[in-house]
């Protein structure tokens, strides 16, 4: 446990430290791993602890970066940045959660993908939220008293931000509520017989995935500083999901990693060639096949990494 | 945003609708369910059959417009194009479920709807790839060029035979599936696959064979929307959510159901467009939501579990 607490902690240095030794190019480029690592990590939760495969997700990334943009440009503060958009999205979960809980497997993904698209639908056309351009000009906050204007505290910001999303998660996936979860992966029947109120739980992990989904929105808006309505698009979900299997399902760190694979892939790989969507579906048709587990999944089948 | 966007002025911005133009608009839509009929029928049988939602469909759609695209100029017939494009379509589909799907039919259904999602990507850019990311236009076959009139109403006649053709194949699929025993080999499989190999029909085979000829039948839409939509890049995956939604609305693995529930998204979408221009894409995902919470397993699927 030390020696794991140790590695995170020397990433986390390292990752901090990254503005000093490279360019603004790979220093955005880290922060927009982090930014979708704390998205993919939220899936996981639902894909990977509990069972269940949204294709919605986006709905509270989108949710997230619409809220943020929104109150952000009346006042950057805390409220804005962090409480408001992770409340906004957190309710949208209890809702959208609170109808596609009810059906389970191909049906649950359809309803998600439904929900998250009415979002798009919604705000692609109406004016007041900038139709299809979405908001523009969405300003950095002060968080908690904290500037992250400059570069550099925005930096550190998404860093701590994600480090906490990994820690909460850590945690609540280790916690017995994580296990209750995880048994309802395994089988709901059998959770149910033996008095497990399922649905509250999955509700509850529902939201829990939504909030975090839509602080990462938030974060992503600040980021960019915009966000359109391709943020609930359903191909971000899809996105998302891709890297959760191509890190490895059910791991957190992994979705990190496959966040860090997806985003690596399409900048390096869109410098060198114009194909980098081939390529990338091809990558991830070859980890579906061979490689279920995803990156984590292979290094512990190969070099004995123990979870 | 400060500078609130001024309303978007619809095509038909009266309130008061006139009558010409209801008629109007249920033709246009009717075409557009047609073609939402002819994507989702292959999406609904490969479902029932292979328990798998292929997020794929789109790709064969848009493999269809672009297949038709080339055969068109190579040929110089549209009825030859709208044959054979099927066909390599069909080829292509029954290729991926050979060699990618099979391998994966032991592993959670859930390893092959990705799968499929993996496919969304190769497919679009080997399009780009092949045949550039620009909008291509499909020419109107020269004996549907014109236009008829009905009254007050002037419809360019290749959107009547659109309409004409859906229902034709509508009737062909229901006299095939409800009248052969192939059909009824295809329905039993539906039901129960397990049931059906067990009596003996090669079922894998019959798996290979529904998956071709819904990849076919999508294929086929895709070159039929081509001469109205024009083929670009993403048409894919713009037409996949609207075919999921008849498929959800008319009930999982219904044949009738995704001819009823094509009709009833492809005059939600186009009377949304026509008088509620500011929310029009909503439209259909309020008619779906509508119809789940009455009736989650849709109009015609077999009740859940």
């Amino acid at each position: 446990m030390s020696y794991r607490l140790a590695t995170f902690a020397v990433l986390l240095a390292v990752f901090a430290i990254v503005p000093s030794f490279f360019g603004n190019y790979h220093v955005k480029l880290l922060q927009e791993i982090l930014i979708w690592g704390i998205f993919a990590m939220s899936l996981d939760l639902l894909m990977g602890y509990a069972g269940m495969v949204s294709f919605g997700h986006s709905a509270f990334f989108g949710i997230g970066g619409y809220v943020a943009a929104l109150v952000l440009k009346q006042s950057a503060g805390t409220l804005g940045a962090l409480v408001f958009p992770a409340l906004a999205a957190a309710l949208a979960a209890l809702v959208i959660g609170f109808f596609s809980i009810r059906v389970s497997g191909v049906y649950f993904i359809m309803l998600t993908l439904a929900f998250s698209q009415m979002f798009y639908a919604y705000t692609f056309q109406v004016a007041w939220l900038g139709a299809e351009d979405g908001i523009v000009g969405v300003p950095r906050a002060s968080v908690l008293g904290v500037d992250t204007t400059t570069p550099w505290a925005f930096h550190l910001y998404v860093i701590a931000l994600a480090a906490l999303a990994l820690l909460v998660l850590w945690r609540i996936v280790r916690s017995p509520f994580g296990h209750v979860l995880r048994g309802i992966h395994e089988n709901e029947a059998r959770m149910e017989a033996i008095g497990y109120p399922v649905n509250r739980y999955k509700l509850l992990a529902f939201a829990i995935a939504g909030l975090l989904a839509g602080v990462a929105g938030s974060l992503y808006a600040q980021f960019s500083g915009s966000i359109t309505p391709d943020a609930f698009f359903w191909t971000t979900s899809g996105e998302a999901l891709l890297m959760v299997i191509i890190g490895g399902t059910g791991t957190l760190g992994g979705a990190v990693l496959g966040a860090a694979t997806f985003i690596l892939l399409q900048s390096f790989v869109s410098t060198y060639t114009e194909r980098w969507m081939l390529i990338l579906g091809v990558t991830f048709i070859t980890f579906v096949l061979f490689a279920p587990g995803g990156i984590v999944g292979a290094l512990k089948g190969r070099i004995g990494l123990r979870a | 945003m400060p500078e609130a966007g001024a309303p978007r002025p619809g095509p038909h911005a009266s309130p008061v609708p006139v009558l010409s133009d209801v008629l109007a608009q249920a033709l246009n839509g009717l075409s557009y369910g047609v073609l939402l009929f002819l994507l989702s029928v292959g999406l609904t049988l490969i479902f029932g059959m292979l328990d798998v939602v292929n997020l794929a469909h789109g790709s064969f759609y848009l493999l269809g417009a672009y297949a038709g695209l080339t055969l068109i100029a190579v040929t110089g017939s549209f009825w030859l194009a709208l044959v054979a494009a099927p066909l390599v379509v069909g080829a292509i589909g029954a290729l991926l479920e050979r060699g990618l799907l099979r391998p994966l039919y032991r592993r959670p259904t859930l390893d092959q709807v990705l799968l499929t999602f993996g496919l969304i990507y190769l497919f679009e850019d080997m399009v780009k790839w092949i045949w550039g990311g620009k909008i291509r236009s499909i020419p109107v076959p020269a004996l549907f060029s014109g236009s008829v009139t009905l009254g007050p109403l002037t419809i360019p006649s290749y959107r009547l035979f659109v309409i004409a053709f859906g229902f034709v194949m509508a009737v062909v699929l229901w006299l095939l599936i409800e009248k052969t025993r192939l059909g009824s080999i295809i329905r039993a499989g539906v039901f129960d696959a397990e049931m059906t190999a067990g009596l003996g029909i090669n079922i894998s085979r019959v798996f290979t064979g529904v998956f071709a000829f819904g990849a076919a039948l999508g294929g086929l839409s895709g070159v039929i929307a081509g001469p109205i939509q024009s083929a670009y890049p993403s048409m894919g995956v713009s037409i996949l959510i609207p075919a999921l939604i008849v498929v959800v609305v008319g009930g999982l693995g219904s044949l009738k159901g995704s001819l009823v529930g094509s009709l009833i998204i492809g005059q939600a979408e186009t009377f949304g467009k026509a008088w509620l221009p500011g929310l029009s894409m909503l439209m259909i995902y309020l008619v779906m939501a509508a119809i789940v919470l009455l009736r989650p397993q849709g109009l015609f699927g077999r009740p859940l579990k």
